[in-house]
């Protein structure tokens, strides 16, 4: 895969291109409005869905407050497991790291389990340089990878095709990676289900290294766990001889009992089922069942940098479950793409700025990527107030270099209201002129006074209504 | 490598510059006012039900009519040459037509060309109407209920639970396990759920009681 965020325009931009693209807003809302309806009937089904977020939300913080007392824990548990750990400050490091030990297997053809961690760090291309081709075996990353295509949703990144684009996809694309679609391909999803089998089985069945990210791992025991769909998950996490995953350090979990939460949180929140078709858990090494040489890449990659921000540290209790994106006003019409990020969606403007710092413009754009609607902190299952870290990014953005004419006009309405005889003689003057006030702003403020009207001058302030009404005593406070 | 593990940990320790230094991690309380299972009926019955929404193919039977209960379900898929795990009971497939594949070390090309596999399970959930192998008794190593097209699955009524919660404390976490909740399927497409994409197409399911 070639395709790449690096050089995306930032999202006002994005945004106005993607909006304006009729089968992309359709696929768009067919699709997010089919998960919200499901996951809203499962989730009112627990008449303790708050109780379970709060313990998702407490069992997070307790893990982040403490990350390396438990990342400590994890290390030695793998390894007494037969593990091996490795640590990854960065994307460079990781994929280092990965393409080492995959170059030490004397093999060149990788099967890949879904996972954002890898996504993020790009290794599919790192592993490409290297002369080792990676396959995707997720249905969704397939189609994603065929058409050179970029994601755009955390759970289904070609959330964006419908079903007619991806029977193109399979029918022109398919086997210059393998297996070719069958002639006469349909566009019925059973029809294009059967053909990702048919074209990865033979895949599967022969390639002895996997790489697999995941969605958690158990400080106590060492255990990781990987939730899935379609099976993909289990013939990577089972057939080779080689494991390697690549685990983000806020994806601890302190007990193996903890798991009772986040089994029963993640499932509903984000494909909508009491409990999806497959959860594979492994720890270290079984003897005689499944990879025998297992790895494990403990990736930081800015989130130490996110941890270190009291406000935003929240945005690391995050279970990629995507219910954010899929209830998002946002996202529903811009899609993913327009975020320039692996993590779209409400989850992903708070993310990317903290991840990768505000100093790009991509980057800087995130945070206002948003209406503040509060949905998204409504659907979150581990309570991240994701407004909240908006605005509180906004206020880093905005205290950046680049804002130079908004700060010089709040400095000046500042020193006006700052004081009552100041504030007094501009509503004055205001009054007086209220005749020539314009109906849109000139220069920069054009694009605000587009699609508002500028609020009318009355003729006399409240404030000189008040002094007249209640005589020169009162008026005079 | 070790220079990134001290740098990294080194890293999270000034970032938590906020936490108090006598602070334990089990100072951060977790309320866990939530419940232990959701009732929603008879145990078994919802298990049943559950497993069943998923598309899968359920029986109960009474205990001693598990052995013909599989004979009619091999019949019935026309399954001829079946893998089972090598400590699977005896007398389970003493009414079948079909052959018992035992597994030792079955190649993969084996279990791709055999007509099914038959297991039990470790511990089956009632809410969520899923299954959890453990590779322990009568299920044999992962693989086994993996790469056949056709699963069938026997659950005594004692290895029920309520829900995920009283499954976890049942289940050793150093074993490799697999939860199944019906048959492969995904989303992917226009997020309409569609069963039978890599692992078994076919999920049946027989309750013993």
């Amino acid at each position: 895969m070639s395709a790449t965020f690096v050089g995306m325009p930032a999202f006002p931009e994005a945004a106005r291109a993607a909006t304006g693209d009729a089968q992309l807003r359709h696929n768009l809302r067919r699709a997010t409005h089919t998960i919200r309806d499901k996951r809203a009937a499962v989730v009112g089904e627990l008449d303790d869905w708050a109780g379970l977020r709060a313990a998702g939300k407490a069992v997070k913080d307790r893990t982040l407050r403490h990350l390396d007392v438990y990342l400590e824990r994890f290390e030695a548990a793998v390894t007494a497991a037969g593990g091996q750990v490795h640590w990854a400050a960065d994307a460079a490091e990781a994929n280092r790291v990965v393409t080492d030990l995959v170059l030490a297997t004397g093999e060149r053809d990788v099967v890949k389990v879904k996972s954002m961690a890898t996504q993020e760090i790009e290794l599919n291309q790192a592993l490409a340089e290297a002369g080792i081709t990676a396959y995707e075996t997720d249905l969704a990353e397939l189609i994603v990878q065929l058409s050179d295509d970029l994601p755009s949703h955390i759970l289904v990144p070609a959330i964006h095709r419908n079903r007619a684009e991806i029977r193109e996809i399979f029918r022109d694309r398919m086997a210059a990676w393998g297996a070719p679609a069958p002639d006469g391909l349909g566009d019925d999803p059973r029809a294009l289900a059967e053909a990702a089998r048919v074209h990865l089985r033979e895949r599967f069945l022969r390639t002895r290294v996997a790489v697999s990210g995941a969605n958690f791992a158990v400080a106590d025991t060492g255990t990781l766990v990987v939730l899935e769909s379609e099976g993909n998950g289990r013939m990577c996490l089972t057939l080779p001889d080689t494991l390697i995953s690549v685990v983000g350090i806020e994806k601890l979990v302190p007990t193996w009992s903890d798991l009772e939460v986040f089994l029963q949180l993640l499932p509903r929140s984000s494909t909508g089922e009491r409990m999806n078709p497959y959860t594979s858990t492994w720890t270290g090494v079984t003897p005689g069942d499944g990879p025998q040489e297992v790895h494990v890449v403990l990736l930081d990659n800015g989130r130490t940098d996110v941890l270190a921000d009291t406000v935003g540290r929240q945005a690391l209790r995050c279970i990629r479950c995507s219910a954010c994106l899929n209830i998002c006003p946002v996202y529903e019409r811009t899609g993913g793409h327009a975020y320039g990020s692996v993590y779209p969606g409400p989850i992903g403007a708070i993310l990317t700025p903290q991840l990768r710092g505000t100093g790009g413009a991509v980057e800087a754009a995130l945070p206002f990527a948003s209406s503040l609607c509060g949905a998204c902190y409504e659907v979150c299952p581990v309570a991240i107030d994701i407004p909240e870290v908006l605005v509180h990014l906004r206020e880093e953005v905005a205290g950046g270099a680049g804002h130079r004419a908004e700060r010089a006009a709040m400095g000046a309405a500042g020193w006006v209201l700052g004081d009552r005889r100041r504030l007094d003689a501009a509503q004055r003057a205001a009054s007086a002129a209220r005749s020539l006030a314009p109906r849109h702003l000139p220069g920069p403020g054009a694009a605000w006074t587009d699609t508002r009207d500028l609020p009318e001058i009355p003729e006399e302030s409240f404030r000189s209504w008040w002094r007249r009404r209640s005589g020169p005593g009162e008026g005079a406070r | 490598m070790s220079g990134s593990r001290e740098r990294i940990l080194g890293r999270v320790r000034a970032a938590l510059a906020d936490v108090p230094a006598a602070e334990r991690p089990d100072d951060v309380a977790v309320p866990r006012d939530y419940a232990a299972a959701h009732g929603g009926g008879e145990r078994v019955a919802l298990f049943a039900e559950r497993v069943a929404d998923y598309r899968a193919v359920v029986h109960r039977v009474p205990a001693d009519g598990l052995a013909e209960a599989l004979a009619r379900a091999l019949a019935r898929r026309g399954a001829r040459r079946v893998a089972v795990p090598a400590d699977l009971p005896g007398d389970w497939l003493a009414a079948a037509d079909a052959v018992a594949v035992p597994d030792g070390a079955l190649p993969v090309a084996e279990l791709d060309a055999v007509d099914g596999v038959v297991t039990g399970c470790a511990v089956a959930i009632a809410e969520t109407g899923t299954i959890v192998l453990d590779a322990g008794a009568a299920q044999g190593r992962r693989v086994l209920t993996l790469v056949p097209d056709y699963h069938l699955c026997v659950v005594r009524a004692d290895q029920v639970v309520d829900a995920v919660p009283q499954a976890l404390p049942r289940l050793d976490p150093r074993r490799p396990l697999t939860w199944i909740s019906g048959p492969s399927a995904t989303s992917d497409i226009e997020l309409d759920r569609v069963e039978g994409v890599h692992g078994p197409r076919t999920l049946e399911v027989v309750i013993t009681e």
